[in-house]
């Protein structure tokens, strides 16, 4: 909403000291949002003055037409004065506005006596964009027959300089849609008196008794509780609307349409009643609001046809729908040219109605905003009045009467403690103050309790309070200690610090996730948080099988992309692609965690219920919300490319690959106390030969290793990129809270080296699990120290070396014991594995 | 070797003379200082302090002594060959520490040649900066709480006193689930976690919610379709507003840094009554640059304040829906952008570079910030 200052001061008189940031920083304190204060026109000093065109030769000896004007700009100013300008669209007599010799412009253009096509030329006669006021350059400025003195200062007149207050109305206080709402709220902030246009009625001459007006009905009185027409017949329409209006309609934001549109814009404007007028010559039989019938359409005012439905709340005459009810008039009834008989609509529709029209149209209008968050019930009749009187004093005319129906309507009373404001604020407010505030908002208090007196100063006094008809939005308690508290000031609210009690600090989850965290990145991994957005190319790109159940995905109704509509079922497209940009921007060696949420369609769904809000729900209906619910477990991914170990003067490179990608699930694991075992698998988007199932619990809980070179290829990544995904609420279910300490034992150690030739198709953990089984209880630790493959083992094989350390915990083993268990430990590599002891 | 003595021998013997032992000595001596390292000092020691050195053999002559004579040849010996024998342990340690000292210098190697053998990770600004709100919360007894980002309507509005015609609830705003009658959405805000946390938790409830959240809005510099917030609530006997104001002032201290203190406007959010905005005095400038055109504030734009968020007391009606007496409880509410608060706080000037994935952007970030 944009409040030009002066208007705002016509009813709240802010002392002329007080600049529009001063109004401003008022009007914040107190729960107005004014985002700029902005100024109308450019930056202009000097003179500039009304003139009236008296003569104009025309000078055609030049390229273009050139104009000699004599222009009277008042004998204060030296009368009449000779000034060259090389625009046309203006006549002798019509009144210009004149920068004379010491004006300047904006754009620090200053205006001196000046040489030019032969003559001098003793100022000049301005455009809008000279004056800073628009882009019109068209030609100079032509003001309307009999608006300004020849002579006055043509800034004021024109209304430059004027302090425009734009200001974000939010949703609640739907009063602030108007002058009268913002100017409510400076008389209060100034504490002045508030002279309100909304309760005023504008004389309006008695009605015309010779001619009926327009006639209006509600079949809606729930949905139009109010609604009045009021009919003005004779109207000239080709009378212009007063400069000062069009000025005040522009500096809102609006454009000048004509004298009747915008006289209904000011009005609505300036009381927060939207009007809208219908040539009553086009209007057939009575004019009523009713509800439209399934596929009865509607042509509006911009142009589009729309079909309506049984929701909708139309004004409709004999014919059919003229109206969209607090949206939008019908073309076919519009003001036109030739319009002389006016009937003014003022209504009263309620929020929802027109906030489910607006939106089931895509219709937004000045209207329709106004209208969704709460128009005042009772203004029409005051705010048809004073439209009807602009109309017939700028348009002539006479009028006819206004028809009317309305609704029941009581006003909304609130009850509510005396002390409540104070308690809530944790600052002490006077039961008294408390009634001041209430009664500056518009509300009109009573104690509960009549018989005590000065009730309200009790701490225990409930005070009975009637809402005003403009404040909708008041309807709890704790909607008035809003109000009290805000014109109190929050700036007087004391600051005390509450502390919890009991809280066990971080779960057992959040701390675990937290050393996951710490751990990666200790590992080399950068984390990276992506879009969960995917499409089906991207699942296509890891080449998942059709029936692979990543391929079933939570799409959404209306995503930004339609190449992306659907929520992920894996980590890895996001860092797929932010891999590619890593890569494409020239870094090699890059290796990237990412931990979030992925999405699995409901398993049960169902109908979503809406349990009511009046109480808690009962453990059914939030066991039906649950069920409605995607299933979104936890996932860590990682993938990497380039130099696990770089090469420098320390050595060669290790590429990263398969390894590193599995080593990455035992960070986690390790970060949490889990046991991870590791197995061959086969799962897209993996190589199939390079490929690990990482197993926790019992559970597979995810997948590494090099990508298969397809996905690769598709994926557009490096060819040797590696990844893992694992599912890490899996994970910490597995979290092992307890660590039982290990016995350490002190005599000697005994160490042994095997080497075993096994087939290359066996797995290490099996050699290894073959040789732990038979080593017997004082093997201390087993550990894989060479793989070798080659000629001496023969083609097929490959000849693993293990270290094995023994030690028992009450006596040194001796050799013999050392070499018996070593023995042991083999034969059973043998029977299970076929392993050979290597010569 | 001499030939062997007779016993009592009347001849004094030649080696023993105290002339010849002095002879010795001092060649000893010569040689072992004369000795240029451990091996030449091995040299020495053989040829003068050995089993075979003049004064060991000299040594053995003195057996051959008559008795009176044994005595003053023996002490002059012993003293001979103790004077030789602590040449050659002074010498050796001397010696010593030449080879170490020359030893270690031949082992010196350049401490500063780089080593980025690995290649270093780090964390997300966006974790690091919700793990130090939540440390924040956790000192003042609260716990962290958390829910999902695919969210029931119910949560995300109904229970919010966000009713059904509410413009929020357009698709202009919130992704809805397909189909728009499920009745699911991604959370627009962390707040329906403060549903969940009433509805699991008996009051006292003090929680910090951390979390995703997702509006249509397209990605540019300053708008991003996923953003992520934190949220506050407390719901306890005798809560005031002035307790969310010393809550608020506390919070900002602890990020931005002593003595910033907090700014509440009226403002309008559904599920708060009374509802304010949050602005916090600029830690960059501390307000000095507010019309000072000298010295302008890049963090705040020269406005002194930062606006950081929304808050407000939790709306009875709120409590209503989720089973807790508003005549017996109230509360408090805030919430504010993490993604905003790294940008000013880090001077992030485009927010695109948070969700790319460069990692030349986190970095620098380590793993605290």
């Amino acid at each position: 909403m944009r409040v030009p200052v002066s208007w705002l001061r016509e009813f709240a008189a802010v002392p002329a000291t007080e600049s529009g940031r001063d109004i401003a920083a008022r009007l914040i304190r107190a729960g107005l949002e004014v985002e700029t204060v902005d100024v109308v026109g450019g930056d202009v000093t000097g003179p500039v003055v009304v003139g009236r065109v008296q003569h104009i030769e025309e000078l055609t000896e030049f390229k273009k037409p050139i104009r000699y004007c004599q222009v009277d700009v008042g004998p204060q100013h030296g009368g009449v004065r000779g000034i060259v300008c090389g625009a046309s669209n203006f006549a002798a007599g019509d009144l210009v506005v004149v920068a004379l010799p010491g004006a300047v412009l904006p754009g620090d253009f200053s205006i001196a006596a000046r040489q030019t096509y032969g003559h001098t030329s003793d100022g000049m006669i301005c455009s809008e964009r000279e004056l800073g006021l628009g882009d019109n350059y068209d030609g100079i400025m032509v003001l309307a027959p009999g608006s300004a003195e020849v002579g006055t200062d043509g800034t004021t007149v024109l209304g430059i300089g004027e302090e425009v207050l734009d200001i974000a109305v939010t949703p609640d206080r739907g009063y602030a849609w108007s002058v009268r709402g913002v100017a409510r709220e400076a008389a209060t902030a100034y504490r002045l008196e508030f002279a309100d246009p909304g309760v005023a009625m504008d004389d309006l001459p008695a009605p015309d008794g010779n001619e009926q007006p327009s006639e209006c009905g509600s079949d809606d009185l729930a949905g139009c509780g109010l609604f009045t027409l009021r009919t003005v017949v004779g109207f000239d329409p080709t009378a212009a609307s007063p400069g000062w209006l069009r000025r005040r309609l522009t500096a809102c934001g609006m454009r000048s349409v004509s004298l009747a549109v915008d006289v209904t814009n000011y009005v609505m404007l300036e009381t927060g009643q939207p009007i809208h007028a219908y040539d009553a010559a086009k209007l057939r039989g009575v004019v009523r609001a009713r509800n439209a019938r399934a596929g009865e359409t509607l042509t509006t005012l911009d142009h589009v046809d729309r079909t309506l439905d049984g929701h909708d709340l139309v004004i409709a005459d004999d014919r059919g729908p003229i109206g969209l009810a607090g949206v939008m008039g019908g073309l076919d009834t519009e003001v036109d040219e030739s319009t002389s008989t006016l009937a003014v609509e003022a209504a009263h529709f309620t929020a929802p109605v027109v906030a489910h029209m607006s939106r089931r149209h895509k219709l937004s209008s000045e209207a329709s905003r106004r209208y969704e968050r709460g128009v005042d019930r009772v203004l029409a009749p005051y705010a048809s009045a004073r439209t009807v009187a602009l109309l017939l004093r700028y348009g002539g005319g006479r009028y006819v009467g206004m028809t009317a129906v309305e609704g029941p309507y009581e006003p909304t009373v609130v009850t509510m403690p005396a002390d409540l404001p104070a308690r809530v604020a944790g600052l002490p407010i006077d039961g008294a103050v408390v009634c001041e505030h209430l009664t500056a908002v518009g509300c009109s208090v009573e104690d509960a309790a009549p018989e005590e007196t000065a009730a309200a100063s009790r701490p225990d006094a409930v005070l009975r309070v009637t809402v005003p008809s403009w404040r909708p939005d008041l309807t709890d308690p704790a909607d008035l200690v809003e109000e009290v508290i805000r014109l109190v000031g929050y700036d007087q609210l004391p600051s005390t610090l509450p502390v919890g009690r009991g809280s066990r600090g971080l779960t057992t989850d959040q701390r675990l996730r937290r050393r996951v965290g710490l751990a990666m990145a200790g590992a080399g991994y950068v984390e990276v948080v992506s879009y969960p957005f995917v499409g089906t190319a991207d699942l296509d790109a890891l080449q998942l099988p059709p029936d692979d159940p990543r391929r079933s995905v939570v799409t959404l109704a209306n995503p930004l992309s339609d190449e992306r509509p659907s929520l992920r079922t894996t980590l890895l497209p996001g860092l797929f692609e932010a891999l590619r940009r890593n890569v494409s921007r020239g870094l090699d060696d890059v290796a990237l965690v990412e931990t979030g949420l992925v999405f699995a369609p409901a398993v049960h769904g169902g109908e979503p219920p809406r349990p009511d809000v009046s109480g808690r729900p009962d453990a059914a209906e939030l066991d039906r919300l649950e069920a409605i619910l995607p299933s979104q477990p936890r996932h860590l991914a990682v993938v990497l490319t380039g130099q696990r170990v770089r090469q420098g003067w320390w050595g060669p490179a290790v590429p990263a690959g398969w390894a590193d990608a599995i080593q990455a699930a035992r960070e986690v694991t390790a970060a949490v106390g889990a046991e991870l075992s590791v197995a061959r698998g086969e799962r897209a988007p993996f190589h199939p030969g390079r490929c690990a199932a990482l197993t926790v619990a019992g559970t597979v809980v995810g997948h590494a290793g090099e990508l298969h070179p397809r996905v690769v290829q598709a994926a557009g990544l490096p060819a040797d990129t590696a990844a893992m995904e694992l599912d890490l609420d899996a994970v910490l279910v597995a979290a092992r809270p307890i660590v039982p300490a290990p016995a350490v034992g002190t005599m000697p150690v005994g160490k042994e080296d095997v080497a075993l030739v096994v087939n290359e198709t066996i797995p290490t953990d099996d050699v290894l699990a073959a040789l732990r089984d038979g080593a017997g209880s004082e093997l201390e630790s087993l550990r894989l120290f060479d793989v070798y493959t080659g000629d001496q083992v023969g083609a097929g094989k490959r000849s693993l070396a293990f270290r094995l350390r023994f030690r028992a915990a009450d006596r040194t083993l001796s050799t013999a014991e050392i070499s018996a268990a070593r023995d042991a430990a083999v034969a059973v590599a043998t029977e299970r594995v076929g392993a050979v002891l290597r010569g | 070797m001499s030939a062997p003595n007779k016993a009592f021998d009347p001849v004094e013997v030649t080696a023993l003379h105290p002339d010849e032992v002095e002879r010795a000595v001092r060649e000893a001596l010569a040689a072992i200082a004369a000795a240029a390292d451990l091996d030449a000092l091995k040299v020495a020691r053989l040829a003068h302090a050995g089993d075979r050195s003049p004064l060991a053999l000299a040594n053995r002559e003195i057996a051959a002594l008559p008795p009176q004579a044994k005595a003053d040849a023996g002490k002059r010996m012993g003293a001979a060959r103790s004077a030789v024998r602590r040449a050659v342990e002074a010498r050796q340690v001397e010696l010593e520490a030449e080879r170490d000292a020359r030893v270690l210098i031949e082992e010196a190697v350049d401490v500063t040649l780089p080593y980025d053998r690995q290649p270093v990770g780090a964390r997300h600004p966006l974790t690091t900066i919700t793990e130090r709100i939540a440390d924040i919360f956790i000192g003042l007894g609260y716990e962290v709480a958390e829910g999902p980002e695919a969210e029931a309507e119910w949560f995300n509005f109904d229970a919010l006193n966000i009713g059904p015609d509410h413009p929020a609830r357009t698709m202009q705003d919130t992704f809805f689930v397909e189909s728009p009658d499920s009745g699911v959405v991604l959370r627009t805000h962390t707040s329906p976690v403060q549903i969940r946390s009433l509805l699991t938790r008996e009051p006292p409830v003090y929680v910090i919610c951390p979390g995703r959240v997702y509006r249509t809005d397209e990605l540019d510099a300053t708008h991003s379709p996923v953003f992520h917030q934190v949220e506050g609530l407390v719901v306890d006997e005798g809560i005031t507003m002035a307790d969310l104001k010393g809550t608020l002032d506390h919070f900002v201290e602890a990020m931005f840094g002593e003595g910033i203190s907090t700014r509440l406007r009226p403002s309008y959010f559904p599920f708060t009554e009374p509802s304010a905005e949050i602005d916090f005095q600029c830690f960059a400038c501390r307000g000095a640059s507010v019309e000072n055109p000298e010295n302008p504030c890049r963090t705040c734009g020269s406005e002194g304040w930062i606006e950081w968020g929304g808050c407000g007391m939790v709306n009875p009606r709120v409590l209503r829906a989720c089973g807790v007496d508003p005549d017996r409880y109230s509360g408090f509410a805030f919430g504010m952008g993490l993604d905003r608060a790294l940008m000013f706080r880090h001077g992030i000037t485009d927010l695109r570079d948070m969700f790319e994935g460069d990692i030349r952007f986190t970095l620098p970030f380590g793993i605290e910030f």
